[in-house]
């Protein structure tokens, strides 16, 4: 299952945020930092799959901005590492030169 | 009023601020802007206001003020306040606000509107935000939309039905009619969606389960999957030269459920998973997502053999793969594949050993954790040798698992005593200070059992430490050993290594730096202090040195070491003589098999359930209908009948006992005090280990009693009082046979109340020899500690003159001083 779907930029402000569980608001944005934190700290040639707490991440880097998802153990990584794409894709279909 | 900013505008000014205070005050501004808005029920740009809330809400600010005015914007006409009102609706309100109910209303009209999007956007926020009570007065028109023929709603109510399923499980049964002709449908949204409810009404309910798998639905759901496959290339649905990968993946999670543990189900699906995981292209990333579907479905249901070597081949291939995503997917998947296809995942063996050096960590954990669930008796010093590297090489957050599970391996299957030591060794040099408290006891018990390796333990501790005393685990093992066995440091004899010569005083110089050393902890130094003195008896020429050294501790801080050389100070003075007796070698520790508490007592076969997780021997089947006779002959419910252990037992009881009394191995034990005149105490330095004075039968002596005197048929009890364990009583029972013919099958059982304890160890014959020629001995071991009055109620079987005797006896004559 999702648990949350985030477009955050280089610095860390977020762009897009859904959740899909109740966060507190106040925990949420401790919760994006994080998250960015953790993804920032990767290269290039690392895997996209992180482990955190009791989710994962799977987060793409587009330019500045990443996308990334928390997904529990159901769920497939690389479908949903698809879905990443999918979804850049669309955005870039409807609001041309994202 | 000037009108309200737009929400481009807005997100424009947010942008250009360059500070996270600038933008706070940014953002207050325009709050208290919209506050104010609001208040004056603005009905023109409530919808802006409310977007801008909706924004200023996601970057992290409070926006509950906005919940009735999404509320209002619902019920407008309006499509375009529609729709924020419900974004805001689904962003802002959940069942926590009691707001929320008035929506009902609301959404039930637009369940029912004629714009089919604006019943889309009720269906959506019903979906995201429905609490129970809504879901249930709503749930029936969600059912009747799910069967409209609108593909755009029929999609959205199936989605909407999975939520109402998820807050109201009863409801669930309602929407099964609905759901027959689902999977009819050409339209890839309303399939798609039709499979997440199919698969949350069988995750949810076993009967659902049943009944889909009745209904056929894996045939549906194979034709679905086969013409997704076969069919050409469909503009709509492409994603990278694959049709509909979201979809595949879907319907081959529905029919792993659909397939676990059923049969009927598996076989009609061997076919089109074979066909997948042939046909699909890897050389894209999508591919390989739903070759790792397909391979979790084939490792989940009842697959034939063939296909499953299929899936772990795949597996394999994976690993080959540059990208690492995959290689992560795949170590995954064989992890949790390596307890099913052992041998199959064993073939991989090499490429997972090389993941280990991979530069990601998550890599390298899932590595670490397969490659230790690979080690077997074959292969176990080259991955001892991988993982060793690793070891040295890895993150600290790994060294502590990675340590546990190399001494865990190591254990189970060690080639040899000197490897299995070396590995050890290694291990402490390289990551000491992550292993576990446990590996310095266990590894001493292992040195003490490989009684030809001593010397070459010792030297190689000795070289260890020569260099550098910081690890603390290596230091206590290293001094332990030099405790022990420096006599065979110094006389230079080892066969397996080249032996090096050390005297006496370079011995002593490394325990003395270890003591004073500022690294050293403080549990370290009392080895050190122990081992100097046990080296007092080992060397020769400089005992005096010995001596110096435990005087000045004497006066040491910690509390510890000082009551230690006080201790050993005596001993140098006044108990001289039985200095060589008491730090003479330690007997070899028998192993225990278990690593939980301890206790002196075995009941076999019997209630007992606090009893430690050592297996009952055989014979407990057959002792334990002799117990039943006990108990029922004996009646009351306050005995506890004990059977006598078989043999093998016996070494591993005694290591029980021992190691309970050993306690940490620290050889503090229990505070003993200063040594008292009358009774020769030994020390707590032993512990108890050295058989002989264990039980100290030079302390007032016990009257021996006898027991029984029947038919001919005699036993004597003699007692022994252990020293260390006051609780415990040691009867040893001698049976002798007056008549002219011989007791054969002698069997002796006893049973206690229940507040002891009992233990009965193997007697040394079961024939009792004509003329009191000779006795069957054997030994009891009381455990009393509520020092109540010892009573027993013995039974006792054998055959005499061709005909099998047995008789019952109770013993109440126990001497004071064996249980007080």
């Amino acid at each position: 299952m999702i648990k949350f779907f985030l477009m955050v930029n280089k610095q860390g402000q977020t762009r897009l945020s859904r959740y899909y569980e109740h966060v507190e608001i106040n925990k949420r944005t401790m919760l994006e930092a994080e998250v960015i934190k953790k993804c920032l700290s990767r290269s290039k040639d690392q895997c996209s799959f992180i482990e955190y707490k009791d989710f994962k991440l799977v987060y793409r880097q587009y330019a500045a901005l990443f996308v990334v998802v928390g997904i529990n153990e159901t769920e497939n990584e690389m479908a949903v590492y698809e879905l990443i794409h999918n979804f850049v894709e669309v955005l870039d279909k409807y609001f041309s030169r994202v | 009023m000037p009108a309200p900013i737009r929400l481009r505008e807005l997100i424009r000014t947010i942008r250009t601020a360059r500070t996270q205070a600038e933008e706070r005050e940014m953002i207050q501004k325009e709050c208290a802007a919209i506050r104010s808005s609001f208040r004056e029920e603005d009905n023109t740009y409530r919808c802006r206001n409310v977007a801008k809330l909706l924004y200023m809400h996601m970057l992290g600010y409070p926006a509950h003020f906005g919940q009735l005015e999404c509320l209002k914007l619902i019920a407008s006409q309006k499509f375009t306040d529609k729709r924020i009102g419900y974004l805001g609706a689904m962003l802002l309100l959940d069942e926590r606000q009691d707001v929320h109910l008035l929506m009902t209303n609301c959404i039930k009209n637009d369940l029912n509107h004629s714009t089919q999007y604006v019943q889309g956007l009720a269906l959506c926020t019903l979906g995201c935000m429905g609490s129970s009570e809504m879901c249930r007065d709503l749930a029936g028109e969600v059912e009747k939309l799910l069967k409209t023929s609108n593909s755009y709603l029929r999609k959205k109510a199936a989605l909407c039905a999975v939520h109402v399923i998820r807050k109201v499980p009863e409801l669930m049964e309602m929407f099964l009619p609905a759901t027959k002709n689902l999977l009819n449908e050409k339209n890839h949204g309303v399939l798609h969606t039709s499979v997440v409810l199919l698969t949350e009404m069988c995750e949810r309910s076993p009967d659902m389960l049943a009944h889909f798998r009745k209904v056929n639905l894996v045939p549906q759901l194979v034709r679905i999957l086969k013409n997704l496959i076969m069919s050409g290339y469909s503009p709509e649905h492409d994603v990278s030269g694959i049709s509909d990968p979201f979809l595949q993946v879907r319907i081959l999670r529905l029919l792993r459920i659909l397939g676990r543990n059923d049969d009927d189900s598996s076989e009609a699906m061997n076919d089109i998973l074979a066909q997948v995981a042939t046909n699909t292209e890897t050389s894209k990333n999508v591919g390989n997502a739903i070759l790792y579907e397909t391979v979790l479905t084939i490792m989940d249901i009842k697959s034939e053999s063939g296909l499953r070597v299929l899936a772990i081949n795949i597996l394999g291939r994976f690993l080959l793969n540059n990208d690492k995503n995959i290689r992560y997917v795949a170590l995954t998947s064989l992890l949790k594949t390596v307890q099913t296809d052992h041998n199959a995942v064993q073939r991989h063996r090499s490429t997972i050993v090389d993941c280990l050096k991979d530069l990601d960590v998550s890599i390298k954990r899932r590595a670490m954790e397969l490659s230790f669930a690979l080690v077997n008796g074959n292969n176990v010093r080259g991955m001892m040798k991988e993982l060793l590297y690793f070891l040295d090489s890895c993150e600290p957050e790994f060294k502590a698992d990675c340590a546990s599970g190399i001494f865990l391996a190591a254990e189970k299957y060690a080639p040899s005593k000197r490897w299995h030591i070396d590995t050890i060794m290694r291990v402490l040099t390289t990551a000491g200070s992550y292993v576990r408290d446990d590996a310095v006891p266990n590894l001493i018990q292992l040195i003490t059992n490989s009684v030809e390796m001593h010397a070459y333990t010792v030297q190689r501790l000795y070289k260890a430490i020569l260099g550098d005393y910081s690890q603390q685990p290596l230091v206590q093992v290293a001094s332990w050993c030099i405790g022990e066995y420096g006599d065979l440091l110094v006389s230079g004899q080892c066969e397996e290594e080249e032996p090096i010569q050390v005297t006496e005083d370079e011995v002593l110089d490394i325990l003395e730096s270890v003591l004073i050393s500022n690294m050293s902890a403080s549990v370290t130094r009392g080895y050190a202090l122990t081992a100097i003195m046990k080296l007092s008896t080992r060397f020769t020429c400089t005992v005096n040195r010995i001596k110096k050294v435990v005087s000045i501790y004497g006066s040491s801080i910690d509390v510890e070491l000082q009551q230690r050389a006080v201790e050993y100070n005596a001993l140098f003075k006044k108990y001289d003589h039985m200095r060589p007796a008491l730090l003479e070698r330690m007997p070899v520790m028998e192993k225990v098999t278990t690593n939980g508490p301890t206790e002196i007592v075995q009941t076999n076969g019997e209630t007992e359930p606090a009893v430690l997780e050592t297996k009952p021997p055989p014979s407990g089947l057959q002792p334990a209908s002799q117990a039943n006779d006990l108990l029922d002959l004996l009646g009351g419910s306050d005995i506890t009948p004990v059977i006598p252990t078989a043999p093998t037992s016996k070494p591993a009881s005694a290591g029980g006992e021992l190691l309970d009394l050993l306690g940490d191995l620290n050889l503090t034990g229990s505070p003993v005090p200063a040594p008292a005149p009358q009774t020769a105490q030994p020390p707590f330095l032993l512990d108890g280990l050295s058989s002989q004075p264990l039980f100290n039968d030079t302390a007032a002596g016990i009257p021996s009693i006898t027991a029984y005197n029947k038919n001919g048929l005699k036993i004597d009890f003699t007692f022994e009082r252990s020293n260390t364990n006051p609780s415990v009583t040691v009867i040893t029972i001698q049976a002798s046979n007056s008549t002219e013919l011989d007791m054969t099958d002698f069997v002796f059982q006893a049973a206690v109340p229940k507040t002891f304890q009992l233990q009965l160890l193997s007697p040394s014959s079961s024939v009792i020899p004509a003329f009191n020629s000779g006795t069957i001995t054997q030994v009891i071991k009381v455990l009393n500690p509520q020092k109540q009055q010892l009573r027993m109620r013995i039974k006792l079987t054998y055959n005499h003159k061709g005909s099998a005797m047995q008789d019952l006896a109770e013993v109440n004559n126990f001497p004071p001083q064996s249980w007080q």
